[in-house]
């Protein structure tokens, strides 16, 4: 038998998923001195870059040039990508097993978690994931509407996607026509009639995961007030411990920066940005139309609870805010795969490290791993997925290194490429993208801006001459 | 980042004992799964945890402790956490109170255990995580 890993008999890994985690994981792979490995990257968009397209926010332009990173790992010719290539209905589990010694799963967390509350689903109350999604032209969402003639919004979280939220609907169109945002977001925010954004945190200005640099930047934003109110603002005595205790000096920043904004007058701009903390929304009011009027707040009080961590309860005090549309961003939420066993309870694949694991049996599924988000749930920046997948190729190297791999029956490469031209001719490799970028961004280009996305999928074919109908 | 970002990515399996049975049974689990830490469960309730560090303590002062029950040794007041405690936060109760291990608990559900070493491990790849976003950004502007 051919040992793997070799001239004769490469490692044959498949990455389902191209954001950050499938990256860095290949770049690990690709990267073992002592191992030949081939890496075929898969994703159901002919796009690739997962949440760095879809998600980061488009006037965070630097944030993605972690896609330099991504595009010297493409340029090894070890490395294949597969885009337009959807798992689970142009490929199997079998087709994979078939081919490949191992499969890691990196498909990332596209749903969002529910509040739980009433009224939730009420017509203008969105996930602001789909919200995110649509600005940054995901192909699956650039059908939405947001009805953004209401005057009053409330984004219900505090985290860094309920903070890109607000900014974006605070940001002037001269703001945004100088990123990449999506034209039909781009067309729709300009006739915006918001004027009040509401940012709804549990807990307190110390706990809030967004990081001091976005709440600065909203401090300089051209055409909104940001407001928060000082007695949500002030420190309670459990927080201050905590940040003494802890030493946390960034924390303790952004809680003065917090403090700084309820001190400031407003200047009588546009919109205002308004920061409420220690509130927790427990229905979702709607109007005879079955439209978002309002939401029911209960004031939240902290506590230290046993393990240290800083929780919130509810004081018995109520509140309503009216607000026309609300956007939830409670967390992205992984989706389950067919044919991969999920954990409901963390919305990830069952796993231990990154190995699948068999719900039956718990031990680890032979051949097959998972990275990143789906992982390990949603938590970190886009470099946190690098020790994650990290973590996961090592399990993957000690198992090949025991001859726990899968035995593939077609484990050449060109087998695969022929079953894909089968099942779906019209797939977009690595250079097809790199065109679909040149395009992008020489059309950016001409208007000043990072690049214009293409949002359409047959769009993005037909620039690449393909035949659509097909 | 939360504790549930540590337990989505740990074994499914939860290594339990009953406080009425003999520590030589606690001991011969510890050592066949490689562990530091049993939950002691009655009636899924969870009454107790028995370490490495209870038993060398036991042995210390009374050398036949094998034959005593899990109960007469255990650590009886035990310190839970929850799936949306803050790492940063349990990691520091972990060390100035000077425990090992966390069970984490829904209600009185027991969802898992996390060790020290785990929230270590996180809270590492945290911190290299944000380091390698802001390097790659440095060197773009420089």
């Amino acid at each position: 038998m051919t040992t793997v890993g070799t001239e004769a008999q490469p490692l044959r890994v498949a990455i389902i998923g191209s954001g950050p985690s499938a990256f860095y994981a290949a770049d690990h792979l690709l990267k073992q001195s002592d191992l030949v490995v081939e890496v075929d990257m898969f994703d159901r968009l002919p796009t690739p870059f997962g949440l760095v397209r879809g998600g980061v926010a488009p006037d965070h332009q630097k944030i993605k040039t972690v896609t330099k990173a991504f595009n010297l790992v493409a340029k090894n010719p070890r490395f294949r990508f597969f885009g337009y290539v959807e798992y689970g209905k142009d490929l199997s589990h079998a087709d994979l097993v078939e081919h490949y010694h191992q499969i890691l799963y990196a498909t990332g967390a596209q749903s969002d978690r529910h509040m739980g509350i009433p009224g939730e689903d009420l017509t203008n109350s969105f996930p602001a994931t789909a919200f995110v999604a649509w600005y940054n032209g995901h192909p699956d969402y650039r059908h939405l509407q947001f009805d953004l003639s209401q005057e009053r919004v409330a984004v219900v979280g505090v985290g860094n996607v309920a903070i890109d939220v607000a900014r974006i609907l605070c940001l002037s169109h001269e703001e945004l026509a100088r990123t990449d945002i999506a034209d039909h977001a781009l067309e729709a925010l300009s006739k915006s009639n918001i004027k009040e954004v509401y940012l709804l945190g549990r807990r307190g200005p110390a706990q809030a995961a967004f990081t001091t640099p976005e709440v600065k930047e909203l401090g300089e934003l051209e055409e909104a007030d940001v407001v928060a109110i000082p007695s949500e603002v002030a420190l309670d005595d459990v927080s201050r411990a905590d940040l003494e205790a802890g030493g946390d000096k960034a924390a303790q920043k952004k809680v003065e920066l917090l403090q700084g904004y309820a001190q400031r007058a407003p200047e009588g701009k546009k919109r205002r940005l308004i920061f409420r903390f220690l509130v927790s929304p427990t229905e979702v009011l709607g109007d005879s139309d079955g439209r978002v009027a309002g939401l029911r707040l209960a004031k939240n009080e902290l506590y230290a609870s046993e393990s240290g961590s800083i929780a919130s309860r509810a004081t018995g005090e109520t509140e309503d805010l009216p607000v026309g549309l609300v956007f939830r961003s409670v967390g992205y939420r992984g989706s389950p795969l067919v044919d991969v066993p999920f954990n409901e309870r963390w919305g990830t694949f069952l796993n231990q490290k990154g190995r699948i694991i068999d719900p039956t049996s718990q031990q680890p599924k032979i051949g097959e791993y998972t990275a990143g988000w789906i992982k390990r749930g949603p938590s970190g920046v886009i470099g946190t997925n690098k020790p994650d997948a990290v973590e996961t190729v090592q399990c993957m190297l000690e198992d090949l290194a025991t001859g726990q791999v899968l035995n593939p029956s077609h484990a050449e490469r060109e087998s695969i490429e022929k079953l894909v031209q089968e099942r779906q001719p019209n797939y977009v490799t690595f250079a097809d993208w790199q065109h679909l970028d040149e395009i992008e961004v020489a059309n950016g280009a001409a208007t000043g801006r990072p690049r214009v996305k293409f949002t359409r999928i047959e769009d993005m074919l037909a620039a690449l001459g393909k035949n659509v109908t097909a | 980042m939360k504790i549930k970002h540590v337990l989505a990515t740990k074994s499914p399996i939860i290594h339990t004992i009953t406080p009425q049975a003999p520590l030589s049974q606690a001991v011969a689990i510890l050592s066949e799964h490689n562990i530091g830490t049993l939950v002691v469960m009655e009636d899924d309730r969870i009454v107790g945890i028995i370490s490495e560090r209870d038993i060398i303590r036991a042995a210390a002062q009374d050398p036949a402790i094998f034959e005593r029950q899990v109960q007469h040794v255990m650590t009886a007041n035990v310190i839970t956490g929850r799936p949306s405690d803050d790492l940063k936060a349990v990691l520091q109760t972990m060390t100035n109170r000077r425990f090992r291990h966390l069970p984490i608990l829904d209600g009185d559900i027991l969802l898992g255990i996390v060790s020290i070493g785990d929230v270590v491990k996180a809270q590492l790849g945290e911190y290299e995580g944000k380091l390698d976003t802001l390097e790659t950004q440095i060197i773009e502007e420089g």
